[in-house]
């Protein structure tokens, strides 16, 4: 006996938040990332190099800040509902050393699809009062 | 120099099969905080209807970057790596990545557009279980800036 944990599709409406999530990204969260994915580019952990290539400074994978908003929007869908998920990196995200880099993460119900009952959520990434990600799109399988 | 237009079409792999397992889901859960039991216990994901530990949406970027590697390091593509900004990303999946499987993936050029010293490379990189069954499909766009 299984339980499914993909949401109901019956009472979701468009424009519903379904996730909230503020996250705090550090250099230690950029080395974790890079450990776990491998993509060891430096401009994410050295400011030398990052400020060689006229980076502002060392910033966050845009990998890291897009699996971040897929988390927030499978504490709602749960792990493995999420059938397709894209995103465009239009700002990035300097994190200083010390210090963190908060970063506000919104996920809501951007269309239904009847027929496949599936649920686009849209989701918002904000740092300093702007979006860094731009048509941030998951498509999940709901009941 | 810049990148090399007439590389759209090329193909590479399959390449040396992916092992998917669990230490590796476990750790990209943490680094992503990605919550759920089923990503850290078997149990869990077992009782929500997986064979083992199911993988957090974007897991599949460690597989396809591995594979993207050989487009961004071929000499006759022109990719300078240290010029290069991640444009956009997508991941179509048929099924999740659990523990346990072994991928094997094949990358395409699909297109490169340039304008104003910027070349937008996107390759897709198809993941195909060892069955040979279509597992997911990440697309992924790198600007790459003009060198000097």
């Amino acid at each position: 006996m299984t339980e499914s944990t993909s949401p109901s599709f019956d009472g979701l409406e468009v424009g519903q938040v379904v996730a909230e999530r503020e996250v705090a990204l550090t250099r230690d969260t950029l080395v974790r990332y890079a450990g776990a994915s491998g993509d060891f580019n430096p401009i994410h952990y050295n400011d030398v190099i990052a400020e060689e290539v006229g980076l502002p400074g060392v910033i966050a994978h845009g990998m890291l800040t897009m699996g971040v908003g897929a988390s927030v929007v499978e504490e709602w869908a749960g792990a493995g509902n999420v059938s397709d998920y894209q995103v465009r990196f239009t700002r990035p995200i300097p994190v200083p050393n010390p210090g963190e880099a908060r970063v506000q993460v919104s996920a809501k119900i951007g269309a239904l699809d009847e027929e496949r009952r599936t649920a686009r959520v849209d989701l918002t990434v904000e740092f300093d009062g702007a979006k860094v990600l731009g048509k941030a799109q998951a498509v999940v399988d709901c009941e | 120099m810049p990148v090399n237009a007439d590389a759209v079409g090329r193909s590479y792999g399959p390449f040396e099969p992916y092992e998917v397992t669990r230490v590796k889901i476990r750790e990209f859960a943490d680094a992503v905080d990605a919550y759920s039991g089923a990503h850290r216990d078997v149990a869990v994901a077992q009782a929500e209807g997986f064979h083992d530990l199911v993988a957090p949406t974007t897991f599949a970027v460690v597989i396809a970057q591995k594979a993207e590697f050989h487009v961004v390091t071929d000499p006759e593509v022109g990719v300078d790596f240290s010029m290069v900004v991640h444009g956009e990303e997508r991941f179509t999946h048929v099924r999740p990545l659990v523990a346990g499987d072994v991928i094997y993936t094949t990358v395409h050029i699909d297109s490169i557009k340039q304008r104003a010293g910027i070349s937008m490379v996107t390759t897709r990189a198809e993941l195909t279980d060892a069955d040979g069954a279509p597992v997911s499909t990440v697309t992924s766009t790198l600007a790459v800036r003009e060198s000097a």
